[in-house]
């Protein structure tokens, strides 16, 4: 028996990118090699090319009708499966991010169940945003004026450099919770987490499309996202200064959304700022209803 | 050197026997090879200012198209100004060939284009089923012709060409050829209910034979409509047909056809099989909509170097 299972070939994985819904290797053919903390080979992954983050942008358009129109309730349950299959993997992401970023066993754990709370957390907040940064303006004259907050729209995600799992949820969840899609450049360095994330969220409701993961160099994929027509926002949070200067420049031809590269701290209380980088608000007025003889009837 | 057109051909159009001997001694279609080296001919690189080219040859050739029941004399008119103008923020981008319309809003069409170098073709002769009588299918075309209609597109009796009834097929194109006048005639085969690629390529030689100006796939309107494959086959027919009378005839692919790299892969095998005589809007056309906004924001991508989106073409 021990000897059928010392000669038994080993089975690499092959990490894909996710886009669509789909995995595919990357258009160009081209992958790079990851290694762990101390430069050991771990796998290959796709070194993506302008054109993937193209058909990355294609997907994420086409998805995003139906997430941003689903309702808030149903899309705070899909997140929240997310959240479940992450756990069912969890032995999985510990030993990917030990490996991605040189950390013990025990650190490693910490950060997968952070990585996971936080994705409840942000599930939880789906059908909450709209109270929060919504409300009633009061107004001179016979009107509802409704303020709410509206998603704005397809998001270029440059996910953290360093920490690359709970960095990564903490950049992807808050975009997709309020009803954006999302197009995610994995760090350059430890993507594996990333790729396997795409996994997750193929088997959990989540539509094809909504998230969309790339991974290779960020500064060759985030120059095309940056100045693409039909992206909407940009979150640069993995840019270095220099790059991330760059890229507000091309941003600012179609007013994408920017939000600046910030702390690199993600184990602290993440607030709302995140989420509402990428909402926009919508206000409609809204007659009382008849006006009476003796003024007005509320 | 010219020959007089279908001279050659004048004795197989005599009888019903003889048609059906004609189309059937065709040779047979290879299905297997044919999609293979359509296939093949679809992985050809066309980049940058051959990409360039291509682009504006393709908006140049295509039939700007709206046949819907729920068609308004403002969307055709929409529809018009787009076809004359296609990109209002870069004067440089070429009109397209025509717009099509259904006879009823050919004088909309006509008076929207005010005299710019746009055709207006107009659908006839019971599109899209093709199923009325030949006085109704003729009153149709006389109408459309009537409203200014510059060019024809009639469908053919599929019933009666898939019962081997060619002849009958034939002198209806001839009759609705009569009525068209000076317009360009173009006859739609409906390829997606022709069943076998044999029977594409006798509609091909019938269209021809009955003096089409064209041959086109399809009406845009069934499950399959043009395919690399069966423009490859039309594409044949036109070249071995102007190799026996000397007579050019255009091609037609309707349907289905929405993203640049596709209109690129059509373009790739009209050169390459029927050659670049072809490469004009006067023989080569793509009867499509959506189309053109993809060619458009591909355009744009070569002039900025940025990629473009659908909020900066317009939407119709």
């Amino acid at each position: 028996m021990s000897t059928v299972e010392q000669n038994r070939l080993s089975v690499f994985k092959t990490y894909k990118l996710y886009v669509g819904g789909k995995f595919p290797r990357s258009e160009s053919g081209r992958v790079y090699e990851v290694t762990d903390s101390k430069g050991k080979w771990l796998a290959n992954a796709p070194l993506s090319s302008r054109k993937d983050a193209r058909d990355a942008v294609v997907a994420a358009r086409k998805a995003f009708g139906g997430w941003s129109g689903a309702t808030a309730y149903n899309r705070g349950q899909i997140l929240y499966r997310v959240a479940e299959m992450l756990e069912g993997r969890r032995e999985q992401f510990v030993r990917e991010v030990a490996e991605a970023e040189g950390l013990s066993k025990s650190k490693a754990s910490a950060q997968v169940d952070a990585a996971i709370d936080r994705w409840v957390w942000y599930a939880g907040w789906t059908d909450k945003i709209a109270q929060v940064m919504g409300g009633a303006n009061p107004v001179a004259g016979p009107f509802f004026n409704l303020s709410t907050p509206e998603p704005t729209g397809v998001v270029a995600v440059l996910a953290p450099q360093e920490s690359s799992f709970l960095g990564l949820v903490s950049v992807i969840a808050p975009v997709i919770a309020t009803g954006n899609t999302a197009v995610v450049i994995a760090g350059e360095k430890n993507p594996l987490p990333a790729l396997s994330l795409g996994e997750v969220l193929a088997t959990s409701d989540l539509p094809g499309g909504v998230v969309n993961i790339l991974s290779g160099r960020t500064g060759e994929i985030a120059a095309p996202l940056a100045a693409h027509q039909d992206v909407n926002g940009i979150d640069l949070t993995g840019a270095g200064d220099e790059l991330a200067k760059e890229l507000e420049i091309a941003a600012a031809d179609n007013l994408k959304r920017v939000l600046r590269p910030g702390s690199a701290e993600y184990t602290a209380d993440p607030g709302t700022h995140r989420m509402t980088a990428f909402l926009e608000t919508k206000t409609v007025w809204h007659p009382t209803g008849a006006l009476g003889a003796s003024g007005s009837s509320y | 050197m010219p020959i007089a057109p279908a001279s050659a051909l004048s004795e197989v159009t005599a009888s019903d026997q003889a048609l059906r001997r004609f189309l059937h001694g065709l040779p047979g279609v290879d299905p297997v090879g044919l999609e293979a080296r359509a296939a093949s001919l679809g992985t050809r690189s066309i980049k940058a200012e051959a990409k360039a080219y291509a682009i504006d040859l393709a908006i140049s050739m295509i039939d700007l198209t709206t046949l819907e029941g729920a068609d308004t004399p403002g969307k055709v008119r929409a529809l018009a100004a787009k076809a004359v103008r296609p990109d209002p923020t870069d004067r440089t981008s070429p009109a397209t060939a025509a717009v099509c319309v259904y006879p009823d809003m050919v004088e909309t069409a006509k008076a929207a284009l005010n005299g710019a170098d746009v055709k207006v073709a107009s659908v006839a002769t019971a599109f899209p089923a093709g199923r009325a009588s030949l006085e109704v299918k003729l009153a149709d075309t006389r109408d459309a012709v009537a409203a200014g209609a510059d060019e024809i597109d009639m469908v053919i009796d599929r019933g009666a060409f898939l019962a081997g009834r060619y002849l009958k097929v034939y002198e209806e194109i001839l009759a609705v050829k009569e009525a068209s006048g000076a317009a360009r005639l173009k006859v739609i085969f409906e390829t997606g209910e022709l069943s076998t690629y044999d029977n594409i390529r006798r509609a091909s030689w019938l269209g021809m034979l009955a003096g089409a100006d064209f041959i086109k796939t399809s009406t845009g309107k069934v499950a399959v409509n043009a395919t690399p494959a069966n423009t490859l086959l039309m594409l044949e027919a036109v070249r071995d047909f102007r190799a026996q009378t000397g007579t050019q005839i255009g091609v037609k692919p309707a349907g289905g056809i929405r993203t640049s790299k596709d209109a690129i892969k059509f373009l790739v095998l009209v050169n390459e099989t029927a050659g670049a005589d072809w490469l004009d809007n006067h023989w080569f056309r793509f009867g499509a909509s959506s189309l053109l906004n993809d060619l458009l924001m591909q355009r744009q991508k070569l002039a900025t170097g940025r990629y473009s989106g659908p909020d900066y073409v317009t939407v119709d």
